[in-house]
C-alpha cells in the first residue's frame, strides 16, 4: 500500500538535506538520553545523590580536617523531618567538615523505594529503619555492624533499655534508636463519666479491662454497636499486644534466646492469651473490627472508649481530635507486666567507607546523646531510648508521656524475621476462629507452626551463609 | 546525501526513523523490563542484596505449592468471570437505553462516565464506608427488615462487593464503547426489520448483537486484561483479606516484591500472569473475531 504523501519532486533538495540534519540531531540525542538512562534504574522522582560531591575531594573544612559527605534517609514524617533538619545544623556546626544530606520517602512506600533504589547502586551511607525490618536488610548484607570504638556492646547494653537488644543480629549492634514507642491503654474520659466510671481508675488488670469494656459498650435497639468499650483490630496493634504483652503477662515467653524457636505452644500462657484477645469480640461482644473502618478513627471519633495505641499514635490524635478528652494508662496486667516497644533506628549502610564511616559514626553518636534525645521528645513526642534520659521525673511524672515511660524497663520488642508474614499468620488465625469457627487450639497450633516455619526458613538461610 | 538514495526512499527513512522514536521508548521503558523479568524469574534475588543466585524453575514450583499463590489465581479467575460479563451486561443495558432516548442524553453519559475518571482510591475508601460493619449499607438491611451482613468483612461476601466497585467504576467506559458502537448500526436495518415485524428483542438478537461483534471482541479482550491486574481497588479496600478471599494475582506479586523483597518469586508470578493474558487474548480473537457472514 503505498500513497504519495506530497509530491516528493516539489520539495528543493537543500530543504530535504536540511530536514535530514535536523532530525538525525534529534535521534542522536534521544539515543543518547535513552543510552544515559538505561544504565541506572531511578525511583519515583527522589532526589538522590548517588555520587558524593565534587567538593569532597581534597578540601579542607575550617577545623583543618578533609571535608566529607553523608547522606541519611528517613521516612517523610513532618516533625522527623524539620527537627532532623535542625539537628544536623547543630551537628555541622560541631562538625564543620562534615555535611549530611537528608533524603525522605513516603512512610508507606519507604520499604519499596529503599529497596528499590538500593540494586541500582544509589544508597545512604545512613539509614533510619523500623526495627522490625533489620533482620532483613541485615541478611541481604546491605548494613554493617556499627563500629565497635564508638558503640561497643556493653556500653549499649548499659545506657539502652533492654528491648534495644532486638537490633543485635550474630553479636552486633546494627543500628540504635534516638527514640522508642511503647504500647498503653487510650481512654475516652468522657464516655467513662458518661458509664459512671472513674476516669481516674483505669482497668490495671485483664478482668478489670473485660469489665470496664463490658460496662462502656453501647448498643442500640437491634444490637448494633453505637460505642464500643474496646477497640478490636486485630491488624493494627493488637498482633503486638499479643506477642509482647499478653504472652508474657500470661507468664509464657515469645521466643527462645537464640531467637530460633517460638514459645507461644510451650506453655498453656500463649494459648490463653490468644483466647482472651478473641473473647473481647466472640464472648464479650464489646467490640468488632472494622468499626468505622479501624480502631483509630473509631476512638478519634469518640465511637471506641478504650484503645491499644502507641504513643506514636499521639500528634495525630491532637492534630485531628483536638476536642477529644482520652487519657492514658499502662497496658492492664495479669500475672506479670508487659507491653510492647518498637523503635525506628539508625544504621550505618556497607556504602560507608573510611571518612565516611567516620563521619556516620560521629552523627550516631550525635543522634544518640542526651540532648538529641530531649530534643526529640519535645518536638516528636517519642520516649528517649536511653534510661537516664527517659527516667527523669519530667518525663516520669508526665500526665501524658508518664505511662509510656513507666512501662519501659519491663517492655519487649518482638524479634522479627518477617514482619509482613508473621503479622498475617497472625490475622489470619483470628479471622479462622472469627470467620469460620474454627476451634481456638486449632488455629493457635496453626499459628505457632506457620510462624516457626518462617523462622526455620530464616535460620536455614543464616546457617548456610556461615 | 547519496545520489542513489532517491527523495523517495529518504521520505520512507524518514517516516520510519519517526516511528522509531515511541518504538524506542517503548523497548526501553516496557519490553525490557519485560525480558528483564523473565530472566530474574529463573533466579533467587532478595531486593536488598546484589546477588542473584540461578535456581532455575525453583519458583515456580515453589508457587505453585504456595496456597496463596494458588488462592490468588482462583480468586482472579472470580475476578475476570464475574466482572466482565457483568461490566459488560450492564454497560450494554445502559447503553441501549441512552441509544433510545434523545433528551438529556448527554447528562446521562456524563453522570455515567464520571465514576471512570474519578480516583480509584478515593471511590474504594468511600464503598469501604459505606460497606463498614456499621456503614449505610447495613443500616439499610437493618431498616428493611435483613440480619446485618459482615460485607467486606466476610470470606465470601468480599470479593463480589470488591467486583461490584470495580464494574461501578468501569461502567461508564463500557457504556461509551457500546454506545458509539450502537451508533455505527445503519438505522436502514432496523427499519427494515421493523417493517418485517421483528420486534425489540428480534432486532436487537439478530441485528444489533451480530454487528456489535468487533465491539464485543474489543471489550472482552480490553476488561479481561483489566480485570486480571485488579489490584488498587482490593488493595484499598481489603487489602486481599479476609482469609486471603480477596486477594489477587497482582496484589499478591506487590506483596512478594516489595514486602517480602523476593524479586525471583515476584517475577516468576508476574511470568505466569503474563502467559495467562497472552493465552486468554489469543483464546478469544480466535473464537470471536470469526468471519462474519450477514
Amino acid at each position: 500500500m503505498k500513497k504519495i504523501l506530497c509530491k516528493t519532486e516539489d520539495v528543493p533538495t537543500k530543504f530535504v538535506k536540511f530536514v535530514w540534519v535536523a532530525w538525525l540531531s534529534v535521534l542522536l540525542i534521544v539515543l543518547t538520553v535513552l543510552g544515559g538512562c538505561s544504565g541506572s534504574g531511578t525511583g519515583g522522582g527522589v532526589g538522590v545523590g548517588g555520587s558524593k560531591g565534587a567538593g569532597d575531594a581534597g578540601g579542607l573544612a575550617a577545623n583543618g580536617k578533609p571535608k566529607v559527605t553523608i547522606d541519611y534517609w528517613q521516612y517523610q514524617f513532618p516533625a522527623k523531618v524539620e527537627l532532623m533538619n535542625k539537628l544536623i545544623a547543630q551537628f555541622q556546626a560541631r562538625h564543620p567538615h562534615i555535611t549530611v544530606k537528608q533524603t525522605n520517602f513516603p512512610y508507606d512506600q519507604f520499604n519499596e523505594k529503599v529497596a528499590a533504589l538500593i540494586p541500582a547502586g544509589k544508597g545512604p551511607d545512613m539509614i533510619n529503619l523500623y526495627y522490625g525490618w533489620l533482620p532483613k536488610y541485615v541478611a541481604s548484607g546491605y548494613l554493617q555492624p556499627l563500629p565497635a570504638q564508638s558503640f561497643s556492646v556493653e556500653q549499649v547494653e548499659k545506657e539502652f533499655f533492654p528491648f534495644v537488644s532486638s537490633a543485635k543480629l550474630n553479636g552486633n549492634y546494627y543500628a540504635l534508636p534516638t527514640a522508642v514507642r511503647t504500647l498503653a491503654l487510650f481512654y475516652n474520659t468522657d464516655l467513662f463519666k458518661q458509664a459512671k466510671l472513674d476516669p481516674k481508675q483505669p482497668p490495671a488488670t485483664w478482668a478489670e479491662l473485660v469489665d470496664t469494656a463490658k460496662k462502656l459498650t453501647v448498643k442500640d435497639t437491634n444490637g448494633q454497636f453505637v460505642i464500643e468499650g474496646f477497640a478490636w483490630q486485630p491488624n493494627a496493634q493488637l498482633h503486638h499486644w499479643y506477642r509482647d504483652a499478653l504472652v508474657h503477662q500470661a507468664g509464657g515467653q515469645d521466643i527462645s534466646d537464640d531467637r530460633r524457636r517460638v514459645l507461644w505452644g510451650e506453655t498453656e500462657a500463649g494459648l490463653e492469651a490468644f483466647k482472651y484477645l478473641l473473647d473481647f469480640a466472640i464472648v464479650h461482644k464489646v467490640g468488632i473490627n472494622n468499626f468505622y473502618t479501624d480502631d483509630i478513627t473509631a476512638f478519634k471519633t469518640g465511637h471506641a472508649a478504650m484503645n491499644i495505641g502507641g504513643s506514636f499514635h499521639l500528634a495525630a490524635l491532637r492534630k485531628d481530635a483536638p476536642n477529644l478528652k482520652f487519657a492514658i494508662a499502662p497496658v492492664p496486667a495479669y500475672k506479670e507486666k508487659a507491653t510492647q516497644a518498637s523503635f525506628w533506628a539508625n544504621a550505618i549502610t556497607k556504602n560507608a567507607q573510611g571518612a565516611e564511616l567516620e563521619a556516620a559514626a560521629l552523627f550516631l553518636e550525635f543522634l544518640t546523646s542526651k540532648d538529641v534525645q530531649e530534643q526529640w521528645v519535645e518536638k516528636v513526642g517519642e520516649l528517649p531510648a536511653k534510661k537516664d534520659v527517659a527516667l527523669q521525673q519530667k518525663y516520669v511524672q508526665d500526665e501524658i508521656l508518664g505511662p509510656f515511660i513507666q512501662q519501659l524497663s519491663y517492655a519487649n520488642a518482638h524479634f522479627f524475621v518477617d514482619e509482613k508474614l508473621e503479622r498475617d499468620y497472625f490475622i489470619e488465625a483470628v479471622d479462622l476462629v472469627l470467620l469460620k469457627g474454627v476451634p481456638y487450639e486449632e488455629a493457635f497450633k496453626q499459628l505457632v507452626e506457620k510462624t516457626q516455619k518462617l523462622y526455620d526458613d530464616y535460620w536455614a538461610k543464616q546457617d548456610k551463609k556461615k | 546525501m547519496n545520489p542513489w538514495f532517491s527523495v523517495k526512499k529518504q521520505k520512507y527513512v524518514f517516516i520510519y526513523s519517526c516511528l522509531l522514536i515511541p518504538l524506542l521508548f517503548f523497548a526501553a521503558i516496557r519490553l525490557l523490563p519485560m525480558l528483564y523479568s523473565f530472566y530474574v524469574g529463573f533466579h533467587e534475588w532478595d531486593l536488598l542484596s546484589s546477588e542473584q543466585t540461578l535456581v532455575g524453575m525453583d519458583n515456580y514450583t515453589a508457587l505453585f505449592k504456595d496456597d496463596v499463590f494458588v488462592q490468588s489465581l482462583s480468586n482472579t479467575a472470580v475476578y475476570v468471570l464475574v466482572g466482565v460479563p457483568g461490566q459488560m451486561a450492564l454497560g450494554l443495558t445502559i447503553a441501549l437505553l441512552l441509544h433510545r432516548i434523545i433528551r438529556w442524553r448527554t447528562l446521562f453519559r456524563t453522570i455515567y462516565f464520571i465514576p471512570f475518571v474519578t480516583s480509584v482510591v478515593a471511590v474504594s475508601w468511600v464503598f469501604r464506608w459505606m460497606l463498614m460493619p456499621n456503614g449505610i449499607v447495613n443500616h439499610m438491611l437493618i431498616s428493611i427488615g435483613v440480619d446485618p451482613q459482615l460485607l467486606l468483612g466476610s470470606p465470601t461476601q468480599a470479593i463480589y462487593l470488591v467486583i461490584a466497585a470495580m464494574i461501578w467504576q468501569g461502567i461508564g467506559f463500557q457504556m461509551l464503547i457500546f454506545l458509539t458502537g450502537l451508533q455505527q448500526i445503519p438505522r436502514m436495518y432496523v427499519d427494515a426489520a421493523s417493517i418485517d415485524g421483528a420486534n425489540a428483542w428480534q432486532r436487537f438478537v439478530h441485528i444489533s448483537l451480530p454487528l456489535l461483534r468487533p465491539v464485543l471482541v474489543f471489550s472482552v479482550i480490553i476488561g479481561s486484561i483489566d480485570y486480571l491486574q485488579s489490584f488498587t481497588q482490593v488493595m484499598n479496600m481489603t487489602t486481599g483479606g479476609p482469609l486471603n478471599s480477596t486477594i489477587s494475582v497482582v496484589l499478591y506479586i506487590y506483596e512478594l516484591a516489595f514486602k517480602q523483597f523476593n524479586l525471583g518469586l515476584a517475577s516468576a508470578a508476574t511470568v505466569i500472569l503474563f502467559g495467562f493474558i497472552l493465552l486468554l487474548s489469543l483464546l478469544q480473537l480466535k473464537l470471536l473475531n470469526r468471519k462474519m457472514d450477514y
